[in-house]
């Protein structure tokens, strides 16, 4: 029999009982919608964590202070250990290390910010030239912090757009002063619009130089350092420098934690990682279930169609083509289920992104094939006791009934 | 061409055995219109059915153009059939959801006959039987006799040198079933060689040679005019 043939004798049985196929073809379709559906969610969240913290730079380093560890604790004594504090100096000698190239010490507080009859309050940041380029942030207009001692608190700001926004209106603010806590700055220049980055937003932010900004907070401690690594490769080395050069500086005593970006990453990559392959799983059970239907209906059909097997034994099929046939008809039938289970899914990620655009929400291509391939199989794997039990029919019984 | 020597059919109804053919011998010659007839019950269907292939025989051998086919395999037997047997049936068994022209072509699909080559063959056999216009159609959408005649056509589709009928007229009225008749023996008189199972004495009447049967014996023979 020609494979035509046998495509177009499946075809006609399923449309011979449109109310079933349409069923089986939809419990095929939301299998395969689901699994498109919620690993493009999963994949989305995955994706949605990467791009927020490579958009910080890459090949970073961060800097806390102080160490988790669990410390011997007598009666009488300090509960753990006060851990020293990072200073300026600590981050200027990082700069010693070939594998840094970019230091960036961050001082952060909170002031009033005033210009004019207006005034808020917003997060300040202390910090120095370099933290432009390592966080990977645009000027829009003007100039960034400008280089040069980071030791000298030089009286400028740059501010971010909504505050720029809330302070000047349309009015030019480049040039301007503004009242920064109890001090005079004039604004350098306005940060390229950037949003929300897990919980940092640049827009509202003012960016005073390091010195600055310790002067006005009253301290001469970091918050965190943040630095930049030659090259990827570097990284490992610059982490062991800095860890190195940083305990030197601390009498010998190893007092703060240094982690790499691609540490995090890899964690939250991994964690979300895991649970797309997790959502698919669940997806694919209903696969399973839709696999059990197709088996269920064709056995039907085989007592059904009795008759009809009788008669094409008769005719002459064979036993492997009367098995082929109603193989045929159950992968058709899982494959059209398949497809349509495609687009629906696809027409429902395409509905999270209208509605969610900052989540990069798409199904992976693994996840695309795999609902395809276990949609397919199932078919294939269900269809084979219904294929066989056909074929076994006794034509002369079969053909008895009326 | 049909040698049946000694032929046995045992069906095990719970723990009773029922023999439903005991030990029948045949020989049928090319070309011959034989009918069988006898009761219900007396095995002719069965040995129609062995005959066709359908079914095994229990003990015995069976010849078909010389060679022995008891012992082929499923697959090779369905093979012979396609090619050698043709089957009526007393109620048509056409696939209700294909049309009478796909009806017809379904067992040259089975054996991988081109489309076009199928579609004339189809159309030849439709107008040769008085169905012209009846391609399209559905078995629903036909009469009793005009389904019957594309059973006919199905069977003689592959141009098979046997045709084998099983109450052909049984379920049809008197003039359908005369129509049916007279296109059998058309086709008996260009050369196929014709077995007819029935109950209704005139239509087996008419073969040329009439063989009765009675509790799975071969229990007289009678030749026809």
């Amino acid at each position: 029999m020609r494979p035509a043939d046998v495509v177009r004798f499946a075809w006609v049985s399923l449309r011979g009982y449109p109310a079933r196929t349409a069923l089986m073809g939809l419990a095929m379709a939301i299998g395969v919608a689901a699994v498109v559906i919620l690993t493009a969610l999963g994949d989305g969240a995955r994706r949605y964590v990467v791009k927020q913290f490579s958009s910080l730079g890459t090949n970073l380093l961060i800097v806390f202070p102080g160490r988790s560890e669990t410390a011997g604790a007598t009666p009488g004594m300090f509960i753990g250990q006060t851990p020293r504090d990072l200073t300026l100096d600590d981050a200027l000698a990082l700069t010693r290390s070939r594998a840094v190239r970019r230091v960036a010490p961050l001082s952060v507080g909170s002031a009033q910010v005033s210009f004019g009859g207006r005034s808020r309050e917003a997060p300040v940041v202390g910090s120095t030239a370099d933290w432009l380029a390592i966080r990977n942030m645009q000027i829009a207009q003007g100039s960034f912090l400008p280089p040069g001692d980071p030791r000298a608190a030089s009286p400028v700001c740059v501010i971010g757009a909504t505050v720029r926004d809330e302070l000047f209106g349309s009015a030019s603010a480049v040039g301007q002063f503004v009242r920064i806590g109890n001090r005079r700055f004039r604004v350098g220049g306005i940060l390229v619009s950037q949003g929300q980055h897990l919980g940092f937003n640049t827009d509202e932010m003012v960016i005073v130089p390091v010195a600055a900004a310790q002067a006005m907070f009253n301290t001469n401690t970091l918050l965190r350092i943040l630095i930049e690594a030659r090259s990827r490769e570097e990284l490992e080395a610059a982490k062991r420098d800095v860890t190195a050069i940083l305990q030197a500086r601390h009498e010998g005593e190893l007092d703060v934690t240094v982690v790499t970006q691609d540490a995090v990453l890899a964690t939250f990559d991994r964690v979300l990682g895991a649970l797309t392959l997790a959502v698919a799983g669940i997806a694919a059970i209903s696969l399973a279930v839709a696999g059990i239907l197709i088996m269920n209906v064709m056995l039907i059909a085989v007592s059904q169609r009795t008759r009809e097997i009788g008669l094409l034994k008769a005719v002459g099929a064979t036993p492997a083509q009367i098995r082929l046939l109603f193989f045929a008809e159950a992968v058709l039938l899982s494959c059209l289920g398949a497809m349509a289970g495609l687009a629906a899914g696809f027409a429902g990620n395409s509905l999270i992104v209208r509605v969610y655009p900052v989540l990069p929400a798409a199904a992976p291509a693994w996840a695309v094939a795999a609902a395809l391939v276990t949609a397919v199989a199932t078919g294939v794997l269900f269809s084979i006791m219904p294929a066989r039990r056909a074929a076994r029919l006794d034509p002369v019984a079969a053909l008895s009934r009326r | 061409m049909i040698d049946l020597q000694r032929i046995s059919r045992v069906f095990r109804v719970g723990d009773q055995q029922v023999h439903a053919l005991r030990e029948v011998s045949l020989q049928v010659q090319p070309g011959e219109y034989l009918s069988l007839m006898g009761p219900s019950g007396s095995g002719k269907s069965t040995l129609l059915n062995i005959i066709g292939l359908l079914d095994r025989p229990s003990s015995g051998l069976y010849r078909l153009d010389g060679a022995d086919v008891t012992s082929l395999s499923d697959e090779e037997q369905a093979r012979v059939r396609r090619e050698k047997i043709g089957f009526v049936f007393q109620f048509f068994h056409l696939v209700a959801r294909l049309t009478a022209g796909q009806n017809i072509e379904l067992p040259m699909a089975l054996a991988g006959v081109a489309p076009a080559q199928r579609h004339t063959r189809a159309l030849e056999l439709l107008s040769a039987y008085g169905l012209a216009d009846r391609a399209d159609h559905r078995p629903d959408q036909l009469s009793g006799g005009q389904r019957q005649r594309v059973a006919i056509a199905r069977a003689t589709a592959m141009r098979p040198a046997v045709l084998l009928a099983d109450e052909p007229t049984g379920n049809l009225d008197r003039n359908s079933g005369k129509e049916v008749v007279q296109l059998l023996e058309t086709l008996h008189e260009r050369g196929v060689t014709l077995i007819v199972v029935t109950h209704d004495p005139e239509l087996g009447g008419r073969a040329h040679r009439q063989l009765h049967m009675v509790d799975g014996a071969i229990a007289e023979e009678r030749k026809g005019t």
